[in-house]
């Protein structure tokens, strides 16, 4: 059972301003059916640009409804300028708190807000290719909303993301994608840094340490038994190696990759990292 | 109504049968020797363990010799995949389904990534396993065919006896994930070409902490654990004599009740089935409903999520699971249901329930009379399937 606080609970079981507006002067959903949770919040605006009526519907788990619910209690009797400001984690604080694997939770609720605004400004959804570049496939998730999470909340691992976003939670392809997303938000200075803490290299670094390693840790072992080792391509954490020589032929090198050059990899460049072969 | 609490996830644990518990009180007192022991003191538990496994050998119709005791199904699932794939490092192709649990799943994805072949048979929409596919992935080079008896979301029961039949001709070991299946439907090791089969203690009304490791007679296998000469140097490690004298009561038990499971409890369960199809707005089973565990239902109900149904449904005192993404650990909805096709409308709002011979017919009202009501709640706060909802709610 997820650890959710008195509030939580209190919300999911009794959701506030649950139903629909139907003369609604502003819609916005998110989230998907596929993702296992959707939302749609409906506002009634005065001539203030006030919120004098929210209404929500949601599909999802106990976080998802109780963080609409919240919502809807946060933005009432405010105008769309002070909403605007309202941030995921101001949903959550107000709550008390979600598990960080329900973090998207409340970014569908901020996601929902921002939509309904937009829809009531008659802002055309900012659809530049860059805004609606899908990085996670799996669960639709755009760059500019991981963008969105890392800087709001001071995201440093691919697995925070994945929390707050669901990014990355499925067949795991985007992580390198999440990486650079990631390290863009990262101070400079770690970068320059020779031997980086883990999950802070750009892809081209972690090229180069990967051939450093392979060149003072695994080569002159595998030279000794007259094979070689050639480095063919890293997409985030896979690091893809064809053997060469005696070692294309030898029934234990898989046994050699796994048990030796793996680890060595793992020491040197990332503890992430993980290889596969391809045959030359 | 009353709040009373109704246990329906019994393929995730049951109860341990209070006349297990009773066999194993004296393994914790008066008779805490080590089975190891020279002296008589710790000699006569010797007997005790000797009889549980003729018990357990009993139930699968196999030989005491070739009964060895681990501590879960998990350990039993590894130590077997990995002690024949030892014993017979020239052979690289393994064939497994995609429905196994992840005590079987994660060992041959790892197997894979220390460079096996690996072939993953397909389901269909019901959850049924294609022989024809196993006959065409089967080579010289296969090791090893590893499926489950019966599917611990869906209780979809796979034709175990062709399969193995099948290996064995194709000159492969095949070992069955039995979980699941143990003590709910009949497993005759005499008939079907098994070669290794685990069980887990607390499926079947024993507890936590002790499983089986079935080996047939003849089969090449490296142990897993290295030490003592425990289980005939098969299994290393101070015997769990309680768990194990435990194991082999509720065998027995088992043994006893399986006929009541296959009538008494499959009855309780269509009952179930049916008053919950019948009565909600969208409902669909998932899986075979003619080869199934008599005590199984997986139920998609239609735009609701499983995580709430099951908040709401615990709130009332009844436990089941759910297939959900949010229910998972992981983000990811069931792995069974996707490899079955079934739609993201269903997969999230799928739930398990699972009885055992302890479930009763008011228990089944008491949850169908629950779930409508929830289902009703849940669908007002959807915004997916408005058209579809009743007038009076809509």
């Amino acid at each position: 059972m997820w650890d959710y606080t008195d509030k939580v609970k209190e919300h999911f079981m009794s959701p506030r301003n649950v139903g629909e507006i139907s003369d609604a002067d502003a819609v916005g959903e998110a989230g998907s059916l596929a993702c296992g949770d959707q939302m749609k919040l409906m506002l009634k605006v005065d001539e203030h640009e006030m919120i004098i009526d929210a209404k929500f519907q949601t599909f999802g788990c106990g976080s998802a409804v109780a963080s609409a619910s919240a919502l809807t209690e946060m933005i009432m009797g405010k105008t769309l300028d002070e909403v605007a400001k309202i941030t995921n984690r101001d949903i959550a604080d107000f709550l008390g708190g979600l598990p960080d694997e329900k973090m998207h939770c409340s970014v569908m609720g901020q996601e929902a807000l921002e939509a309904a605004i937009q829809n009531y400004r008659g802002v055309p959804g900012e659809e530049t290719a860059n805004r609606k570049k899908v990085v996670c496939e799996c669960f639709g998730v755009t760059s500019d909303e991981i963008e969105r999470v890392v800087r709001e909340n001071d995201l440093k691992r691919i697995e925070d993301v994945t929390n707050y976003t669901k990014a990355g939670g499925g067949c795991r392809q985007c992580h390198g994608r999440i990486q650079e997303i990631l390290d863009q938000f990262a101070p400079t200075e770690e970068l320059a840094v020779p031997k980086p803490a883990a999950g802070k290299l750009t892809n081209i670094q972690k090229i180069k340490l990967i051939e450093e390693t392979f060149e003072k840790e695994i080569r002159p072992m595998l030279k000794a038994d007259g094979g070689d080792i050639e480095l063919i391509d890293v997409e985030g954490d896979r690091v893809v190696v064809s053997l060469r020589g005696m070692c294309s032929s030898c029934s234990s090198s898989s046994f050699t990759l796994q048990k030796y050059i793996e680890p060595k990899l793992r020491e040197f460049v990332s503890p992430d990292l993980y290889i596969e072969e391809v045959k030359p | 109504m009353s709040i009373r609490d109704v246990y329906a996830d019994n393929n995730a644990t049951t109860m341990t049968a209070p006349e297990v518990l009773e066999s194993m009180q004296p393994f914790f007192s008066s008779l805490y020797g080590n089975p190891s022991s020279m002296h008589q003191f710790g000699g006569q538990v010797k007997k005790h363990i000797d009889r549980a496994r003729e018990q357990v050998a009993s139930l699968i119709s196999a030989q005491p010799s070739e009964i060895i005791f681990t501590s879960c199904g998990t350990e039993s699932d590894n130590a077997a995949i990995r002690g024949v794939l030892e014993a017979a490092p020239e052979k690289k192709h393994i064939i497994t389904s995609r429905v196994e649990h992840p005590a079987v799943k994660n060992v041959f994805q790892y197997l894979a990534e220390s460079g096996y072949r690996v072939s993953e048979l397909s389901v269909d929409c019901k959850g049924r396993l294609d022989l024809d596919e196993l006959r065409e992935v089967l080579d010289d080079d296969t090791a090893l065919v590893s499926l489950m008896w019966a599917n611990n979301e869906t209780g979809v029961v796979f034709p175990i006896e062709q399969a193995a039949e099948m290996t064995r001709a194709a000159g492969a070991l095949f070992h069955c994930d039995a979980v699941q299946a143990a003590g709910k439907i009949p497993i005759d090791l005499n008939r079907v070409p098994i070669d290794l089969l685990s069980i887990s203690g607390h499926k079947l009304h024993a507890p936590k902490g002790i499983g089986v490791l079935y080996v047939r007679k003849g089969t090449h296998f490296s142990p897993y654990l290295l030490g003592g000469h425990q289980e005939v140097g098969r299994r290393a490690g101070t015997e769990n004599v309680p768990g194990i004298v435990a194991l082999g009561r509720a065998c027995e038990l088992a043994a006893d009740s399986i006929e009541a499971e296959n009538t008494t409890v499959k009855a309780v369960r269509d009952q179930l089935e049916s008053a919950l199809l019948e009565r909600s707005i969208d409902a669909s089973v998932n899986g075979d409903t003619v080869n199934r565990l008599p005590n199984t239902t997986n139920i998609s109900f239609k735009f609701i999520e499983g995580e709430s149904i099951l908040i709401l449904l615990s709130e009332v005192g009844i436990a089941a699971s759910s297939g959900s993404a949010c229910t998972s650990g992981s983000l990811e909805p069931s792995h069974v249901l996707r490899a079955m096709g079934v739609p993201f409308t269903r997969v999230h709002g799928s739930v398990r329930f699972s009885l055992s011979r302890y479930t009763t017919a008011e228990d089944v009202d008491y949850i169908v009379t629950n779930m409508i009501r929830i289902e009703r709640r849940l669908r007002e706060i959807s915004p997916f399937g408005r058209d579809e909802l009743p007038k009076q709610i809509r």
